[in-house]
């Protein structure tokens, strides 16, 4: 099953490739991540989306604990969560085509943020399926390049929840 | 005063209490060195190789529980130490392992004998810092020592630029250490203990399965009290030996690939598990899914990550060892029934592993042409009369060590049990030997390792360090010859040593004493000349080189499946006239 992990470290360096490299060294999959400061300037977040089975994320969630630099791990797949991803995705505009792609681009809210003669880049933000339903939807028009920032996420507020949830965090001790 | 960044360095390692330094200078360290040789304090220790100093400090952290040092060079001499700290790592051993990196404008340049030291050591260290800032370095000291030494303790490697060693600052070492990523739980969650005691008063076969956690977080007297409380046998992983007197009659001695029929056969047919400071480890046990298949299971360890890594849980308490036994042990105390009652209970399950003692204990066919090494083993026990500090190397020699030695304090068994370094036992050896120039050090090793680091024994020689070396000699890498034999049908690819120096010639040649032992009926003789002798002496004991070690659970088997004795199709030099003896006959270990 497919897990977002929230991991807040110590902004210094090294600390992604410790993080990186505990992947790497036990086998585990990174599926995206994404690592940027927080509000306070000596730490940042790293967001990973990794899939494994409970025994492997519970390994994951505890070795990611055991680096000094890390602050606290967060497995939000087991709260209630919003994520997002933010895609550029240039695509061939053949003149036949242009008002197609911004048809497109409209219905899913996204935005032309360059044109060329024979492109238009679009800009969407949405959760993964939006993105993918996007890129689906562009790809018979020819997609030149595409980038996306990999996923980022953050709990909801709980008390806006009805149901009592599990204990969101595994904070170190 | 401002200070010098090697002032710094010499003056934090006297603030923690360090004696001796274990290392070999070059280019970026020498700043270090000449600081260290005008000071009395701190004692360096010249290895012949770094690899040889970390195990060194190794050694010295494994039979004092304070953390080794070392100090090396950048490139060569930090990639030379790799081994040792993986090995550290493995082991839970704490080290702090100073390397001298290029200057900070040439980081990065492939400057001359420029290694990254921090990315190559990242992933065999509990953490590495490289200093960019002299007005860091006392402070990342201090930090360096209290995350070596503390929760599961390992290798941590800080790595000094050479204008950090020259550039100065204003020296003020910190009192404490806060670290807002790292506080290791010590004491257990009581509602979990409260389960475990309970777990334990009822269990009818019941285990405790100890591991070197135990070593360092010096929980002997708990484990000792709580096994006598409540009447359970204890069987000690590789790691684990000495924190239990392998003389006590619950003790069940090793377990394992080479464990004793009889505690392989308690583990399977346990129904609580009490794994102490242990991790579960492959060669311990076996194929996990038939792995103490009956079994409750309360797993205590420091670290979280030990915990349902390989095997499940039913009870995890995450705390140390010694506090969470400290109130284990108060716990059952309180509780309703006494030591009688406990041996009751117990009574049926004591019996029947003292019966599989009885039946299957450790043996080897006694010979009187040549040295069989559980005979070269049985006797240097006998006349070291438990009093030694004992390092092994890596193989055949170590498992037979672990299996005819009975430890009876901790921290006097230093052996490289995760990462199975060859090459361990003799730094080993050098290092405790430092730590403790009065106890008697024995290095048991065979040709095969001790070939590895033979270095340093110019520097056993240079300290005039009066280890004893008993090399069992088989001419061969015996336990890969042992795995040839068995399953690959008796081709030795690679095992077979062509050529092996004369180690009587070797020693002499560093002004060591050498002897040498060919003959059964020489054996007892040399083992007491060289216990006797004042300085470093090498036994060269010939052995048989067709000895295969047991009892062997073959990798990927269970724990009731343990070859006892060559298989029958397994025909080499065995000679005639030799006869089976049992070894432990009459050391009634458990009561029947």
């Amino acid at each position: 099953m497919e897990h977002i992990i929230s991991v807040l470290v110590e902004n210094k360096f090294g600390v992604l490739a410790r993080v990186a490299g505990l992947f790497s060294a036990r086998g585990y999959n990174i599926e995206s991540l994404s690592v940027a400061p927080t509000l306070d300037p000596t730490t940042s977040m790293i967001t990973i989306v990794t899939v494994g089975d409970d025994r492997i994320i519970e390994q994951i969630m505890k070795q990611l604990n055991k680096v000094i630099e890390v602050l606290k791990v967060v497995d939000l797949t087991e709260t209630d969560f919003l994520d997002r991803e933010t895609a550029l995705i240039k695509v061939h505009t053949k003149p036949e085509h242009r008002d197609e792609a911004i048809r497109i681009t409209d219905i899913f809210r996204a935005k032309i943020v360059d044109s060329s003669p024979t492109t238009y880049t679009i800009e969407i933000t949405g959760n993964v399926d939006k993105v993918e339903a996007l890129i689906n939807l562009l790809k018979p028009l020819g997609i030149k390049e595409l980038i996306r920032t990999g996923r980022i996420a953050i709990a909801r507020e709980t008390t806006r929840t009805a149901s009592p949830r599990r204990e969101p965090a595994l904070l170190k001790t | 005063m401002k200070k010098s960044g090697a002032e710094i360095f010499v003056e934090a390692l006297r603030h923690e209490g360090v004696k001796t330094v274990f290392g070999l200078p070059g280019g970026v360290v020498l700043k270090i060195f000449d600081v260290l040789c005008q000071q009395k304090d701190i004692e360096l220790v010249l290895t012949r190789h770094e690899q040889g100093a970390a195990h060194m400090a190794e050694g010295y952290a494994k039979a004092t529980g304070r953390a080794g040092v070392v100090l090396v060079t950048s490139g060569p001499g930090m990639t030379n130490i790799v081994t040792g700290l993986a090995d550290a790592y493995m082991d839970s051993v704490p080290l702090v392992a100073f390397t001298g990196q290029v200057s900070t404008n040439l980081i990065g340049n492939d400057a001359f004998q420029e290694a990254d030291n921090v990315g190559i050591s990242r992933p065999c260290t509990k953490h590495n810092v490289l200093v960019k800032d002299v007005h860091d370095l006392a402070q990342t000291i201090k930090e360096a020592f209290y995350i070596a030494t503390s929760g599961r303790p390992g290798p941590v490697l800080v790595d000094i630029p050479k204008d950090v060693s020259t550039e100065r600052a204003e020296f003020k070492y910190p009192d404490k250490v806060s670290l807002r990523g790292y506080n290791p739980t010590i004491t257990g969650n009581k509602h979990q203990i409260k389960q475990a005691a309970e777990e334990i008063m009822k269990a009818r076969k019941p285990m405790m399965y100890v591991g070197g956690g135990a070593i360092f977080s010096d929980a002997a007297d708990e484990i000792r009290e709580l096994a006598e409380i409540t009447q359970i046998p204890v069987t000690m992983t590789l790691m684990g030996l000495g924190s239990f007197p392998g003389t006590h009659p619950l003790s069940l001695g090793m377990l394992g690939m080479h464990g004793g029929y009889w505690t392989n056969m308690a583990m399977h047919h346990a129904d609580l598990l009490i794994a102490v400071g242990a991790r579960f480890d492959d060669r311990v046990t076996g194929k996990l899914s038939e792995f103490c298949p009956e079994a409750r299971v309360i797993h205590i360890d420091i670290d979280p990550t030990s915990i349902k890594k390989t095997f499940h849980a039913h009870i995890p308490i995450v705390g140390d060892v010694r506090a969470v036994l400290r109130q284990m042990n108060v716990m059952l105390r309180s509780m309703d029934g006494n030591q009688a009652e406990m041996k009751g209970l117990r009574g049926p399950w004591l019996k029947q592993v003292a019966e599989w003692k009885r039946s299957h204990p450790l043996t080897y066919r006694q010979d009187d042409k040549i040295n069989k090494p559980q005979f070269v083993i049985e006797k240097l026990y006998e006349l070291t009369k438990h009093e030694a500090i004992v390092a092994t190397d890596v193989g055949q020699h170590q498992m037979w060590a672990a299996q005819y030695f009975k430890g009876t304090k901790p921290r006097t068994w230093l052996t490289s049990g995760g990462l199975g370094t060859m090459g361990f036992g003799f730094p080993a050896a050098i290092g405790a030997q430092k730590a403790f120039p009065d106890k008697m050090v024995v290095c048991i090793t065979s040709e095969g390792s001790f070939q590895m680091n033979l270095q340093e024994l110019a520097t056993a020689a240079e300290h005039k360090l009066p280890i004893k070396i008993v090399l069992l000699n088989n001419r061969c890498h015996g336990m890969v010859r042992q795995w040839q034999d068995l399953f690959y049908e008796g081709r030795y690819s690679a095992s077979q040593l062509g050529k092996i120096p004369d180690f009587v010639k070797l020693a002499e040649a560093y002004g060591i004493l050498g002897l040498r032992a060919a003959k059964p009926a020489e054996v007892e003789a040399v083992l007491k000349e060289g216990l006797k002798h004042k300085g470093p002496v090498l036994m060269d004991i010939e052995t048989d080189p067709y000895e295969n070690c047991y009892p062997m659970i073959p990798a990927g088997g269970a724990h009731h499946e343990m070859m006892l004795e060559d298989p029958p199709e397994l025909n080499r030099a065995k000679k005639g006239g030799a006869q089976k003896r049992k070894v432990d006959e009459g050391e009634g270990v458990l009561p029947a």
